[in-house]
Order: C-alpha cells, then structure tokens, then sequence
C-alpha cells in the first residue's frame, strides 16, 4: 500500500536521446493509472523505470514517500508482469512463483502456504508443477501475475501484460485484471496501447507523448474534455474525425463546406475543427456533402466511412470521415449524404500548437 | 486419402550415397582395418604377420606406459574441459555486459579459433624456449626451476595451457550466443526477484546455459583427446619420460615410430571403446538434467 510519486523524471540515453522530457505524476494508494501512447512515447520506459530497470538521469521516483532513485530493483518493493510473461523456463510454475521468496529467505512452508493460496485465486493451482512450455498463453500469464502476487508488492507495474494473447482472452484477462487489482487494491501502472484496455481498465489515464504526459485524468474526462488536438485524436475509437478548417469572424470554414455556431476564435490562424464519429448524424440540412466509401457492419451499430464531397479538389485524397449509425442505417456505397452536428459537442484546436480552444 | 508414394524409387538412396560413401571409405574401412590389425602381429616392415588373438591387447592394456599414458589422459582432458569452459564462461559473461566497443572486444575473443592446433603448439613452443621464450623467463623469473624439458608437471602445464587457450575462443562464441539467446525480460525479471549478481548467475543464466554448457563439453573431451596431438607433437612430444603422452599420442609413437602396426590398432580399439563409453556416460547422466 503507497503512494508513487515522480517529480521532473527524465531520461536521456548516452547517445543524447530524450526519451523521458520532465514528468511530474502523483498516483495515491490502491490506484490503477494507465500510461497510454503511440509506440515509441515513452510510457515504457517510464514504467522500467519505476520498476528499475533504466536509471533516472534526473529528478526524483518515491514510493509510499522513499526516494527510491538508487535503490535496487529487488528492494523497490515493487512486481512487475512483462510482456511476453518472462517466466524462468527452466523451473516448474511452482519455481517460478517461489524463486523471489526464496531469495527473500521466506521460511519454506510459509512459501508454500503463499504460493498455493494465489495458485488457487488465479486457479492455476491444477499446474503447479508443470513447466511454462507445458502451458497456454492464457495460462502463462496467470503464472505471471502470480509470480508479481506473491510476493505481496507495494506497487504492480504492468508492462502490456495482454498484448500476447488472442482477442477473445484478452478481454477476458482484462476483466480478471481489474477485479484482482479492486480485491487486492494496489497501486498499480499499467503500460498499454490499447486505447480501449486503456479506457476499461483506468481509475485514471495519463496519455503520453514524445516523452510527456499529454494529459492525465479520468478515461471519460480525457473523452469528453481533451485539452489537446493529440488526446483527441487518441481517445476514443473510431478515431475523432479531424477538418483543417478556418475561421473568417463567424463560421467555420474548410473551402467547401461551411460550420456555423463557432465564436471568439482566431482568425487568419490554422484550425481543427474536431467531431467524434457519435455526434455526426445525417440530417436533411446538415453542413457537410458526404460521399460513402464502405460500411462496416458492426451488429449493434454501423460505421460509415467515406469522403466530404469537393475535398479531393486539389489534393490527392479527400478528407476521410466516419460517422456512427444504428444498425438500420445502411446506405450504399457511392451514395451522397447530408451530415450535421451539434457545436457544442465539437472541439476545435489550434493547428500549430495542438492547443484546445473550444 | 490417395496414396502418394515412390515406392521404390532409388532416388533418395542417390541423395545419401556421398554421405555414406564418405562415413564408409574415411571412417568404417580404416576402423575395420584397425580391428583387424589389432589382432596380428606383423613385423616392423609388413613382410610377414601372424594372428594372435588378443595378445596385443593384453600386452596394451597391462603395460606401465599405457597405463601412464591414460592416467595424464584423464587427468589432461579433465582439466583442459574444466579450464575452457570456465575460463570461456567467464569471458563470455563479461562480454556480454560491455556495451562500449563490444564487437571489436568479441572480435579481438575469438580470433585464436582460426589458428590450427599445431600453429597454436609451435607459437607455444617459441614462448616457451629456454633461450628466447618470454613465457620461459616469466616463470623463471619468480624464482622457481621451471623447465618443461626436465620437470614432468612443467611439461603438462605448458600442454594444458597451450591447449586451454587455443580452446577458449571456440567456446567462448557458443556461449556468448548462448548468453545472448536469454530473453532479456527473463534477466530484467530475475533482477527484481533477486538481490544477488552471483546468485542470479547460478540460478537463471547457468541452468539456462545449460544445453550449451553440455554441448562444449562433449566437444571440449573429444578435442582434448584427440586433437590436442597436434599441440603435444610441436611441443613437448610427450617428453620428458612420456610424462605427457596423451592415448592419442601414443598409438603414433607406437605405431609409426615404434613400428607397433598390431599393438597401436589395440591401442587404437580400446580408445575407442573408452570415447565410446564417455559419450554413453555424458548422454545418460548429465543430458537428463539439461533442460532445453
């Protein structure tokens, strides 16, 4: 049970790469914070190096209030799940789970008492002695978790922990996570790119960016309120729907179609006008021509894909746009739509900057 | 289904018959040849030969210098295997951690594999060499009588470490693609498991290592009994006394320079049935607890 907290983290590799450019985060006890990015951000990193497994080449890492910048990895009190499970091959799953007690100089039967107990909870205690080639990917996993459980951590540090398993386990496993984290109520950080383990999975979400935390803040805050053009576009899937637009003193206009509603905005200044695919409907006075290119049948719902009529007209694609449907709405390809949207609901960003101005 | 088959096709046998026109002409004719002399005694010029049944391995096997010969055997591959993969281990895991110019550092490893065993004795040789050898001078230079023509346990260091040298480079490459064959979350998860460098050696890498470990060694006996001749016949020619006179070395002495035809293919016979028996015993006792 701690509280983590990094203050001016960075990271710069001997070969002068920033990978980790001042992160400031606090994350209380028993909470599940998500680090979520596009591969390459940093979120990784930033998980080892909580975990320590990278060196901090500046600031400060505290767990439950002891700085633990030079402390080895082993006495950070903290568990981590890898990726691709990292199990000791050689050793049954009973080894593995038991190999950090051991080196803690556990008494024995207390490390049997431990090791079967969580084998039961994540009921792998059928294959305890079995070796991890012997076991599915599921099943791995769970001896992973298991292998972090035992050892009773401050914190739980999840390195994608799903990304190896097939859709239908990993939606499952996900579940499972959430739940042992409420029962066990660790602090914990969880790695992914998946934006919708992301969104289940978060009492609250920190997106990463080239080496910075973006935003951080509850998943439907993040959603519904994103203070930048880049957690926006992020958030949510299908992805927001994002219009190079301009602001001429009162509509919003992309050289073909006209956005009104819009005020106090900057003029002669590139902007993005953004429109999550749910809020976009088809209405007989809509402002926007919209051609459809495919339709995604999604059982409950449909995905309309195509382009904005006359958006081609100098540029070698036109702009894409998918809307959101009931499962009625089923027009056909090449067929041209009207589409509307509330202004209220929409975002506008400042090109350049990235920065939300409404 | 339908029966797809080519029966009796002789293609395939056509495919194999080099490899077994190999194994036949350079290994069964001359093990067969050696089996067969092994049981005649024949003059020192081939004139005349007379079949004696197991004379020559009675006289072989129950003679002092046989004998002589297969205790510094025993005791010069076990420590030759034992110092080359050790030494090669350790070099290896040092390797592997340096990050900085680490493949002229590898580079720089492995280079004595491409010397020849007998190159490898004959540069020995020169540093060894009571009037220009530096090696000779360092030894003697800490006040004790080293001389590996005079001093049998001089002879057999100067054999061993000629031949443990020429042997690290190879080993060292097996393990170092061993070392680097651990994924490294299993390391990174280890480091959070275990406090202890030494410990977490011994418990992950090592039993990791293992299928390599098993491999060199199988290979290191074989190359300290058999092609270590090169080195102990550009150095010390297993002299003084037959002090270093490996099995192998002494089927040709007794053989070629002794004249021996019936007695060296005894010799001969029974060193292979003592790698034979090795091999059995290395497959049997120490594979069971290599995990792949």
């Amino acid at each position: 049970m701690a509280e983590v907290e990094l203050k001016g983290v960075r990271k710069v590799y001997p070969n002068g790469a920033e990978a980790i450019r001042g992160v400031d985060m606090q994350i209380t006890d028993g909470e599940l914070v998500v680090f979520v990015g596009p591969s390459g951000c940093g979120k990784s990193t930033l998980l080892r190096m909580v975990a320590g497994l990278e060196t901090i080449t500046e600031g400060e890492i505290s767990i439950g209030g002891r700085v633990i910048n030079d402390v080895s990895p082993s006495d950070r009190d903290v568990a981590m799940v890898f990726q691709n499970y990292a199990l000791y091959p050689h050793m049954t799953v009973r080894g593995n789970m038991s190999y950090g007690l051991k080196n803690r100089k556990i008494p024995k039967d207390e490390i049997t008492r431990i090791v079967e107990e969580t084998a039961k909870m994540l009921r792998i205690d059928d294959y305890l002695d079995r070796q991890p080639n012997e076991l599915s990917g599921g099943q791995r996993q769970r001896v992973a978790m298991g292998r972090a459980i035992v050892r009773n951590p401050k914190v739980f540090l999840f390195d994608e922990p799903l990304s190896n398993l097939d859709a239908k386990l990993r939606v499952q496993m996900r579940i499972e996570i959430k739940r042992l984290q409420r029962r066990m109520n660790v602090t914990s950080i969880y790695v992914t790119h998946d934006q919708t383990e992301a969104m289940t999975l978060a009492d609250r979400l920190a997106v990463i960016n080239e080496g910075r935390v973006e935003q951080m803040g509850a998943p439907m805050e993040l959603y519904t309120n994103p203070r930048t053009l880049f957690v926006a576009s992020f958030i949510g899937a299908p992805q927001m729907n994002l219009i190079p637009v301009r602001f001429d003193g009162t509509d919003l206009g992309d050289g073909v179609s006209r956005f009104s509603g819009f005020s106090d905005l900057p003029m002669d200044t590139d902007l993005v006008l953004g429109v999550r695919p749910d809020i976009l409907s088809i209405m007989e006075d809509g402002q926007l021509d919209f051609r459809v290119d495919l339709v995604e049948q999604h059982g409950g719902e449909n995905l309309i894909y195509g382009t904005i009529v006359g958006s081609d007209q100098g540029a070698a694609h036109g702009l894409e746009i998918c809307l959101k449907a009931n499962q009625q709405m089923l027009p056909k390809v090449e067929d041209t739509l009207q589409l509307g949207f509330d202004p209220a609901k929409a975002f506008v960003f400042r090109k350049d900057t990235g920065e939300r101005l409404v | 289904m339908k029966r797809v088959q080519f029966e009796h096709s002789p293609i395939p046998y056509l495919f194999v018959a080099p490899q077994l026109l190999i194994i036949a002409i350079f290994f069964l004719w001359p093990a067969g040849q050696a089996v067969y002399q092994s049981f005649l005694l024949e003059d020192a010029f081939g004139l005349s030969s007379q079949f004696v049944w197991f004379r020559n391995y009675a006289d072989t096997i129950f003679n002092d210098s046989w004998l002589q010969a297969a205790w510094f055997t025993a005791i010069f591959s076990t420590l030759v295997t034992l110092l080359s993969l050790g030494l090669a281990l350790l070099l290896a895991v040092k390797a592997n951690e340096v990050i900085r110019g680490a493949s002229t550092y590898k580079t720089l490893l492995m280079w004595a594999y491409a010397i020849a065993p007998p190159v490898a004795g004959l540069m020995g040789n020169l540093m060894f060499n009571p009037l220009i050898g530096d090696m000779y001078h360092f030894m003697n230079s800490f006040g004790y009588d080293f001389d590996h023509k005079l001093h049998e346990v001089d002879a057999g260091f100067v054999v061993i470490l000629i031949s443990v040298w020429k042997q690290v480079s190879v080993n060292f490459i097996f393990f170092l693609s061993g070392l680097q064959g651990i994924p490294k979350s299993v390391t990174e998860a280890a480091t959070m498991d275990c406090k202890s460098p030494t410990r977490r050696f011994w418990t992950i890498t090592f039993p990791l290592l293992a299928p390599t470990t098993f491999f060199l060694m199988v290979t290191n006996i074989t190359y300290a009994f058999f092609e270590t001749f090169g080195i102990i016949d550009t150095t010390t020619q297993g002299a003084p006394g037959g002090a270093t006179t490996t099995l192998v070395y002494k089927v040709f002495q007794d053989g070629f320079r002794g004249a021996d035809i019936g007695g060296s293919s005894a010799q001969s016979v029974v060193l292979m049935l003592v790698v034979l028996v090795l091999t059995v015993i290395q497959f049997r006792f120490i594979e069971r607890k290599v995990h792949y």
